[in-house]
């Protein structure tokens, strides 16, 4: 485990089961404070039972629950120092904008001046000013999503939690979202906890992840170290595109593939171990090799195969490579000074050992 | 061309559209007579003797059917209120819980409405025969508001239930979130939000009560009478225009309400975000 002094949030052995549904299943996990994390993982995974765990809306059936040292496992959601963000924001739909992001400062006793006052001051920092006294049906995703944010941040939590908080808004404002949240994250210092099941937000935004899969904690690092060092094939798959070459290993340096031939591959794993080769399809250095039939790379990284068929996606393009055994996806970048190859040709795939990393199942 | 191909035209359009006026027709004509009639001045109904508002004054001056109305409202006002705080607690009860026999329970609270009123009456009738001797109380204003409520509570609850059920539970979660303890939630967020479910069941619980005859007749008791069973004794001893004088005023009163709650369910009618 990281090593986080003082964390914001601390799970140690936490399960949850629903019935005999185990969603959440003995996870240990530190955020430190001023930290923006990602949960991610796939629908189902235990990751927004994991965030309403740490909410106070549901109870952890098993372990123990910390935010900044203090246990709250069963205290209710109105008795602890965090703040929710929900999917489809939640907002009260009977009271304005005002009387929403005032609300929480209401519940906690704060008189009537102040807390307009100061939920006035969290309308203006999400940049909805003027809008106090439209209700929510009359705005639009984007500002919805704003007057959520604003109704939980006007109370300073310790813990801002948010649950898919851009699911439901378009492209090009979940984008500008996105960096919104970041830089608004950054200027209050507070930890974001952020479930998401979109990978690429995980990447751009956070600055760790945690990989979950069927109430499991898979991985939890940088973005960097999620994508580069990968701990599982699941995690290698879910996070990005990538090609599984599979193979066995033979020793600490190299792994046999399905056809027979050995790649230098570093891995921890033990000998005889089944494996996959991952190859990120940006990581592979394809050119033709003509007619020549030997095996490419000189330092036993590499595999011949042939063009099956080009994708222009734009700014890149996706050849598809039929090696001995199985096909293989290759991007490059569309640039003038790549040059585009045919469907036919005969190609060396190639790549340096940072492009290749060794899972297991 | 304008309009859809499925869009009937020629003489299926016309044939549509004089099916339709029939249909109004036969739903509004008795209406229309009706009206007329209670401005008759002739002792026959169907017989027109000029225009006079006698009959209006004939009940107000009616000791007996203002005795009716009043009862009538009495009986309307206490059931609505018992009925609409039973019904919205079974309604969030069933929507928002789960308890052993609520199924049960489920299926329970929609027998009224589909049971004949006329069964209804008997086994409350029976009911109240036993209870009256058990317990000693008198048949009138009692046993009447008791039956109504009986019956009410299935109508608000179906009402409520809808509007609770339009209701995303995260709005509760996020009240509790918001440092709103159960109560506080109930009080600012759930209450406000299922209000319009629970005008429209009062509305309908008070319009049923004040409505009914057949089980108010079964179960009242001798010398108390409401409303619709005092004209429906009218009727017995022949028909006067003041029967029609009273019967427009309770369709006036009933319309009333129809366009309160319409009001009401517009005024509140912002359903949020749900998505």
């Amino acid at each position: 485990m990281e090593d986080i002094k003082n964390p914001a949030v601390e799970l140690t052995g936490v399960t949850k089961r629903f019935d005999d549904v185990i969603a959440v299943d003995t996870i240990d996990l530190r955020i430190a404070d001023g930290e923006f994390f990602a949960m991610l993982g796939p629908s189902g995974c235990g990751k927004t039972t994991t965030l309403r765990m740490i909410a106070g809306l549901e109870f952890p059936t098993q372990g123990s629950l910390k935010i900044f040292g203090d246990e709250v496992g069963t205290l209710p959601p109105n008795k602890r120092p965090v703040n929710t963000v929900f999917q489809n924001y939640a907002l009260f739909p009977h009271m304005n904008v005002l009387d929403n992001a005032s609300f929480g400062l209401r519940m906690q006793g704060v008189d009537k001046g102040e807390a307009a006052q100061r939920a006035r001051e969290a309308i203006e920092m999400v940049r909805l000013g003027g809008m106090e006294k439209r209700k929510p049906n009359q705005l639009s995703g984007g500002q919805q999503q704003r007057v959520a944010l604003a109704r939980a941040l006007v109370n300073r939590p310790k813990v801002l939690l948010l649950d898919e908080p851009l699911g439901a808004l378009d492209l090009k404002l979940r984008q500008e979202m996105q960096h919104e949240l970041k830089e608004l994250q950054r200027e209050l210092g507070v930890s974001f906890v952020f479930v998401t099941h979109d990978q690429e937000e995980a990447l751009t935004m956070s600055d760790r992840i945690a990989v979950m899969d069927h109430g499991k904690l898979l991985q939890v690092g940088s973005p960097d170290e999620i994508y580069e060092h990968p701990a599982n094939r699941f995690v290698a798959d879910f996070i990005g595109q990538t090609n599984f070459l599979d193979g066995t290993v033979r020793d600490s340096e190299t792994v046999v593939l399905a056809n027979g031939s050995a790649v230098a591959a570093p891995s921890r794993h033990t000998a005889g171990t089944k494996v996959a080769l991952s190859l990120r399809p940006e990581r592979i250095i394809i050119r033709d090799r003509g007619d020549n039939e030997a095996q490419p790379g000189t330092d036993g990284r590499g595999l011949n195969g042939v063009i099956r068929d080009v994708t222009y996606m734009g700014n890149s393009l996706a050849y598809t490579v039929a090696i001995d055994w199985m096909e293989v996806e290759v991007r490059t970048e569309n640039r003038p000074s790549v040059a585009r190859l045919n469907p036919g040709t005969n190609v060396a795939l190639t790549w340096l050992d940072t492009g290749a990393s060794v899972v297991a199942d | 061309m304008s309009g859809s191909v499925v869009r009937p035209t020629g003489k299926t359009g016309r044939l549509l559209a004089a099916n339709a006026w029939l249909v109004y027709l036969f739903f509004y004509a008795p209406i229309v007579v009706l009206v007329i009639y209670s401005f008759s001045d002739s002792r026959n109904v169907g017989v027109w003797g000029g225009f006079t508002l006698d009959w209006y004054e004939d009940f107000g001056n009616s000791r007996q059917a203002k005795g009716a109305l009043t009862n009538s409202l009495k009986v309307a006002v206490a059931s609505t209120v018992v009925a609409v705080v039973l019904g919205t607690m079974s309604a969030l009860a069933i929507e928002r819980y789960r308890f052993r026999g609520r199924a049960f329970f489920d299926a329970l609270l929609y027998l009224p409405v589909i049971v004949p009123d006329v069964t209804m009456a008997v086994m409350l009738l029976l009911f109240f025969a036993e209870a009256a001797s058990l317990f000693g109380f008198s048949k009138g204003f009692a046993t009447i508001t008791l039956s109504h409520i009986a019956f009410s509570i299935s109508f608000v609850s179906i009402v409520v239930r809808a509007r609770i059920s339009g209701m995303s539970e995260q709005l509760e979660e996020a009240a509790m979130d918001l440092y709103a303890t159960r109560r506080q939630a109930f009080r600012y967020v759930t209450l406000p939000a299922i209000m319009p479910g629970i005008t429209g069941g009062a509305l309908l619980a008070f319009t049923l009560s004040l409505d009914d005859v057949v089980i108010t007749e079964f179960v009242t008791g001798p010398g108390w009478t409401t409303l619709p069973v005092f004209v429906f004794g009218l009727i017995r001893k022949g028909v006067t225009p003041l029967i029609n004088a009273i019967s427009v005023i309770m369709l006036i009163a009933s319309m009333g309400l129809v366009a309160l709650s319409l009001l009401a369910e517009r005024a509140r009618g912002d359903r949020g975000s749900e998505a």
